[in-house]
């Protein structure tokens, strides 16, 4: 396990190889290795959600996935989340709005999850958006800023799709 | 698939590596530490599913997310998908593996009780050749599973030449996406006369594998369908000897046993009338 | 002119970097060639250490040094981590070593420190630590240890009896001999631990040209911190700097000095290099404070018309293994009893219990939420006892807005007598009821009832003392670079003192608060500070940061009405100006002003005015002061698998001034969360062996999104008399009282079946246990048909 392999990968947009060891997991690949800190480990077994980051568009936790099992994939990460020129996401400048945030750990895994259910162009209703949310967990804020900043941007989506 | 069976053969304290999200937790709890993994998400044979005559063969690396969104498995098992929304959570569920949660064999795994409720066969694949393992041996001891050491769970056969009318699956858990505590899932076909003609039921978190009922499931053949029917299976559930941990009794699981019952063979005899009667 | 910002929902400076991902948590913080420590920890609660073996650790490839208590300075195996709160109550307050001496107490005590040049390295090497241990015999539950002849937590006590207080007034003795009656109730109280989302962490490097330590802690005290390392490593206070940069929450666990802090400036000097320690979560759940249990033995006198004529009782409060904290929590228990209420006698025996487990500290609610629990159950019981409605039996006993100020007669842990600033307790709970409709529900109740559906609603009362003084240290300076600074012992974990102490500051100094630079939690930027927690932030650093602007802004004056040779009256401050009223043209900048203050030679300061655009205020309060509140809920219980659920919960919520509303309701709904936690899911089990049985998220149970009930805040407005602002403390009032009304709505949803519930948290597995036979609800089979054949 202490043997290093070859890894080649896309973050963000930006192309990447390194050698890793194989037991090394993705969110400290991401961490340590790349010095994208914007992931966070939380618990390390799976529950919390503050690894949360997409793999090919899917949100997977960054502690339960070994770095290798990233080769040749797409990985994006909530630094890659807003614009090149750094304006906030709509997602993000929703979390500011609406107080989604306090101290900001868990932020990071909220915003993958929510990234992934906006890219899947779906209307949830406020009690399957909050199921959504179960497996990302926050001390702070009691959810209700992250739920009202997903409301707000899942309407402001379905606004834009409809008009004319 | 030869080169995996090979490895596992040859390479000293390997394991297999299908989801990660039950095996990687006990890693990094380091109450799990195998020196070498053989990654099976690199073999695309194990990721399929296909009708292939009376039965939905599902590749043991099937994603439990892909189950979820698959047509075939609407059509054919939508007792499969009733349970699955209820496993873990959408990270869980778009890493997690049909055969890594079998293998796995979590007392409240719900694909683990589905298989049984549905009379599952699974196949697994050694150097030595195949084998095939019918679900109600699958569960040999708390999560132990019936392969050898050497074999790999290959995939799942499920039989669907008789689609059941109505199906439930009733869990109880504390949160979304927990662990059940218990849950019950039924399958039930009525015959013309909306009698019940036959009836599947399984318990799952009451002991280390999932439990059918098949007192409860005899007895109700030729019922009509009414609270009393219910109440006597439920009470039959109660029946069954389960589990006793430091959390939670087994007089608690027990009763769970009997009251989702109740509500499993209600819900699920509700559907069957609705589709019997649909399709007159 | 600008209008004033506090009072306003200015958006968040914090956030700006913490949705992009630059945050710094400690782990953030990455420099190339650190060290990592990881810990060997005690897998048994109590047991004699007869030898350790780190020959194979040592020699494991990447290891630097493992270390026991034997290679720590003479100091530190000497004397253990030094009390923080003495208390000549304290008859036996152990204290727990840097690492283990001899014997250890509790699962996760550490024992070997294991530095290497990866985490993972440091555990792999932890592994081949071989340790012999004499395993003692374990004393778990605090209850079990009282008892004579119990097991001994600590070999050479006399007993598992760490402080016996009691605290008393009036003349309880008359008023149980007078009372129409008396109602006993034992409670079981329970609050797991902080659960922050970032584990503890601690970052320490030693410049060996300087002679000086740099410390990255994940704290909420690093003014605290920075003293515990001067005492326990005798360091000058020019030798030592704390930084708290980005913590992922506190709740109070990040409060106490732990034993892995005190390693990483030795390791950082002894190796050369940066070194540090990120706790995992199985550390988390094994070695960080807790609360956990405690059990209320209570008595509640009434008269005919249900008005109190005293209180009396005992608590047992689990310690745990040792007491660095004093008895901070269990004194806040004993003495946040009355609440709301006039209760002319009373009398408790709080007694602090020694277990095999590890030790218990703050956590969010510090106590109260337990005396609480106790005192609005057996309110809940009276009234039901006398047939009066549990709102009525409450009115009739609450303290008035007219008796404000209001002495309790007890001495609270500021050293203090509890003596209540202002608030209008019977307005909350009029308020509340009002909202959630009270009066109107036992007719909903009654059809739901009638359709199979188990409604209940259930209230509470609360006041908590907030604002713990002494001070809060707060420098504002305005550079001779014109820029606004505002420096400030405060260190916040998620509070945003970024935002709002720069809404106070900016109104007294005219400008946007977005300009104004605010640095927390660092000991090199303010000299002093005490840190965060207890909600006692906006109380003191706000009035600190009011204090400091207002200086500064007559500052500005003073020496611009000097510079320009024009009466003070007639100068205002406007956007980073000095100008006269009605003249916009004549004024100086900021800028201008600092560069004069900071000293131009040959250019006296007018009288009076010292040098230095700058003013460090360390505003004391003279006692706490006083929030309050009240919150409603209706549950809804399935009384056959015995889940809860939250149908809808009203917050009363009075903080005095409110410096951010957004905020403030994000604390309160916060707060809630852990209320709900408190009242249905946290539970921190240990088996009889001391061994914790809950060591991780599957297991211990914190509220999802999905778990939230929709909540509605109210606010009122009683000013605190006791700072300038009025402001009052807004972290914990969505606490505190949550246990209490939800354990009060589940009783009432179960009322038919007359169950009575005097413990918290509380499962849907005790719901059905409580419940018997009516657990089986539709499947119970009838007594009638039981006889027939039914298939």
């Amino acid at each position: 396990m202490n043997t290093n392999q070859t890894l080649s990968l896309t973050v963000n947009g930006v192309e990447y190889t390194r050698e890793v060891p194989a037991r090394m997991n993705l969110v400290d690949f991401l961490r340590n290795e790349l010095h994208l800190t914007g992931s966070h480990v939380g618990c390390e077994h799976g529950v919390c959600g503050a690894c949360t980051v997409l793999v090919d568009g899917l949100s997977v936790r960054g502690c339960l996935m070994f770095a290798l099992q990233a080769q040749d994939c797409h990985v994006t990460t909530i630094e890659g989340l807003a614009d090149k020129d750094g304006a906030l996401s709509p997602l993000q400048a929703a979390f500011h709005d609406q107080h989604g945030l306090q101290c900001g750990f868990c932020t990071p895994g909220m915003l993958m999850t929510l990234q992934e259910l906006l890219n899947e162009g779906i209307t949830p209703t406020e009690d399957e958006l909050r199921e959504r949310l179960s497996g990302n967990l926050c001390r702070c804020t009691g959810y209700e800023g992250i739920v009202k900043a997903a409301l707000q941007v899942l309407q402001s989506q379905s606004n834009a799709e409809s008009a004319p | 698939m030869e080169e995996a069976l090979r490895l596992l053969n040859e390479t000293e304290e390997a394991c297999v590596l299908a989801g990660g999200q039950s095996l990687v937790p006990l890693m990094n709890f380091r109450l799990a530490a195998p020196k070498n993994l053989i990654d099976l998400n690199l073999i695309p044979e194990l990721n399929h599913m296909a009708q292939v005559g009376q039965n939905i063969h599902i590749g043991a690396m099937t994603r439990q997310r892909s189950l979820e969104y698959s047509p075939l498995i609407r059509e054919h098992l939508p007792v499969l998908q009733s349970a699955l929304i209820q496993v873990g959570h959408r990270q869980t569920r778009n890493r997690g593996t049909i055969g890594g949660s079998l293998c796995h064999l979590d007392p409240s795994a719900e694909l683990v009780a589905i298989c049984a409720l549905t009379d599952a066969v699974m196949h697994s694949l050694s150097l030595q050749g195949r084998r095939q393992i019918p679900a109600s041996d699958w569960a040999i001891g708390l999560m132990t599973n019936a392969l050898q050491p050497g074999e790999i769970l290959e995939y799942i056969a499920i039989p669907i030449d008789a689609p059941s009318h109505g199906h439930a699956y009733i869990e109880y858990a504390r949160r979304h996406g927990d662990f059940a505590i218990v849950a019950v899932g039924t399958r039930l076909w009525l015959d013309h006369n909306e009698r019940i003609a036959k009836a599947s039921i399984v318990l799952s978190g009451i002991s280390a594998g999932p439990v059918r009922l098949k007192n409860a499931e005899v007895a109700l053949i030729g019922a009509t369908g009414s609270q009393s029917t219910w109440q006597a299976a439920a009470e039959l559930a109660q029946q069954t000897p389960a589990m006793q941990d430091e959390q939670i009794t087994a007089e608690y699981r027990q009763h769970l046993a009997r009251v989702l019952s109740y509500r499993s063979l209600e819900s699920a005899h509700q559907m069957a009338l609705r589709t019997k009667r649909a399709s007159a | 002119m600008r209008s004033p910002s506090v009072g306003h929902s200015s958006p968040r400076v914090e956030d700006h970097a913490l949705l992009r991902g630059r945050g710094q948590f400690v782990d953030d913080i990455q420099i190339p060639g650190t060290l990592h420590l990881a810990f060997v920890r005690s897998p048994h609660a109590h047991a004699r250490i007869a030898s350790i073996d780190t020959m194979a650790a040592q020699s494991l490839s990447g290891v630097v040094h493992v270390w026991t208590i034997d290679d720590l300075p003479r100091g530190l195996q000497d004397h253990p981590i030094p009390l923080v709160h003495p208390n000549p109550a304290i008859k036996q307050g152990f204290l727990p070593y840097v690492l283990a001496k001899g014997e250890v107490h509790y699962v996760g005590e550490p024992i070997v420190v294991v530095v290497a040049d990866s985490r993972a390295r440091a555990e792999d090497a932890a592994e081949l630590v071989l340790i012999d241990y004499e395993v003692l015999p374990a004393i778990s539950d605090c209850k079990d240890a009282i008892e004579e002849g119990a097991v001994l937590c600590h070999t050479q006590a006399s007993s598992n009896i760490a402080a016996r207080v009691p605290f008393s007034y009036g003349n309880t003795a008359q008023a149980f001999d007078d009372a129409h009656l008396v109602v006993k109730e034992s409670f079981f109280q329970h609050r797991g631990g902080s659960f922050f989302m970032e584990c503890r962490a601690g970052l320490a490097q030693y410049d060996s040209h300087l002679d000086q330590y740099t410390v990255h802690l994940g704290t909420q005290v690093p003014h605290q911190m920075k003293r515990f390392y001067m005492d326990m490593l005798e360091l000058g206070d020019q030798q030592i700097r704390v930084i708290a940069p980005d913590v992922g929450g506190g709740f109070g666990s990040k409060a106490p000095f732990y034993a892995e802090y005190a390693l990483l400036p030795l390791l950082a000097k002894a190796t050369g290099k940066p070194v540090k320690w990120i706790e995992d979560r199985f550390e988390n759940f094994t070695s960080t404070f807790q609360e956990r249990d405690q059990y209320w033995d209570m008595e509640l006198a009434l008269d005919v018309n249900g008005m109190i004529l005293g209180v009396q009782g005992r608590l047992l409060h689990d310690s745990g293994a040792y007491l660095p904290r004093g008895l901070i929590v269990q004194w806040i228990s004993a003495t946040t009893v009355p609440g709301p209420y006039v209760v002319p006698a009373f009398q408790m025996e709080m007694i602090s219990v020694l277990t095999n487990r590890v030790p218990t500290s703050a956590v969010r609610g510090a106590g109260r939420p337990q005396a609480i629990f106790a005192m609005e159950r057996l309110l809940d019981r009276a009234a039901q006892s006398l047939g009066i409605d549990r709102a009525e039996i409450r009115r009739r006993n609450f303290i008035q807005p007219e008796q404000m100020p209001y002495k309790v007669g007890l001495i609270y842990r500021d050293g203090k007598p509890v003596t209540y600033d202002s608030g209008d307790y019977p307005g909350s709970q009029d308020m509340a009821l009002k909202h959630i409709d009270y009066e109107s529900f036992k007719i909903e109740q009654a059809k739901a009832l009638a359709s199979g559906r188990h409604i209940g609603i259930g209230l509470a009362n609360y006041v908590e003392g907030t604002g713990l003084g002494p001070y809060e240290a707060v420098t504002i300076r305005i550079s001779t670079t014109g820029r606004v600074f505002l420096y400030t012992g405060a260190a916040p974990q998620g509070q945003s003192h970024h935002t709002t102490l720069a809404q106070i500051a900016a109104d007294q100094l005219g400008i946007d608060p977005a300009l104004i630079t605010v640095v927390t939690g660092d000991t090199a930027a303010v000299a002093m500070g005490v840190g965060t927690f207890a909600a006692r932030t906006a109380v003191n650093a706000g009035s600190s940061a009011h204090l400091a602007a207002l200086a500064v802004r007559e500052k500005i004056i003073k020496i611009a009405a000097a510079m320009m040779e024009v009466p003070e009256e007639d100068l205002e401050l406007e956007d980073g100006f000095v100008f006269v009223r009605g003249a916009k043209e004549l004024r100086k900048s900021f800028r201008e002003v600092a560069i004069i203050a900071g000293g131009v030679p040959g250019f006296s300061l007018p009288d009076g005015v010292s040098a230095g655009l700058e003013h460090l205020s360390t505003f004391s309060p003279k006692q706490s002061t006083y929030s309050n509140g009240t919150h409603a809920a209706i549950v809804e219980v399935d009384i056959e698998t015995g889940h809860v659920k939250i149908l809808r919960y009203v917050v009363v919520h009075d903080c005095g001034r409110v410096i951010n509303p957004k905020i403030v309701h994000g604390q309160v709904i916060g707060g809630v969360a852990h209320g709900i936690g408190n009242a249905f899911y946290e539970h921190m089990r240990y088996d009889r062996q001391g061994q914790p049985l809950t060591t991780h998220f599957g297991d211990y149970l914190l509220p999802m999104a999905s778990d939230m009930p929709p909540i509605e805040v109210l606010h009122m407005t009683s000013l605190s008399p006791l700072n300038p602002l009025g402001i009052k403390g807004a972290g914990e009032g969505g606490t505190l009282p949550a246990a209490a009304t939800l354990i009060s709505a589940v009783e009432d949803a179960l009322r038919p079946y007359g169950v009575k519930i005097n413990e918290s948290p509380l499962s849907p597995m005790k719901v059905v246990s409580l419940l018997g036979v009516h657990a089986l609800g539709k499947s119970h089979l009838p007594r009638v048909q039981a006889q027939e054949p039914v298939l």
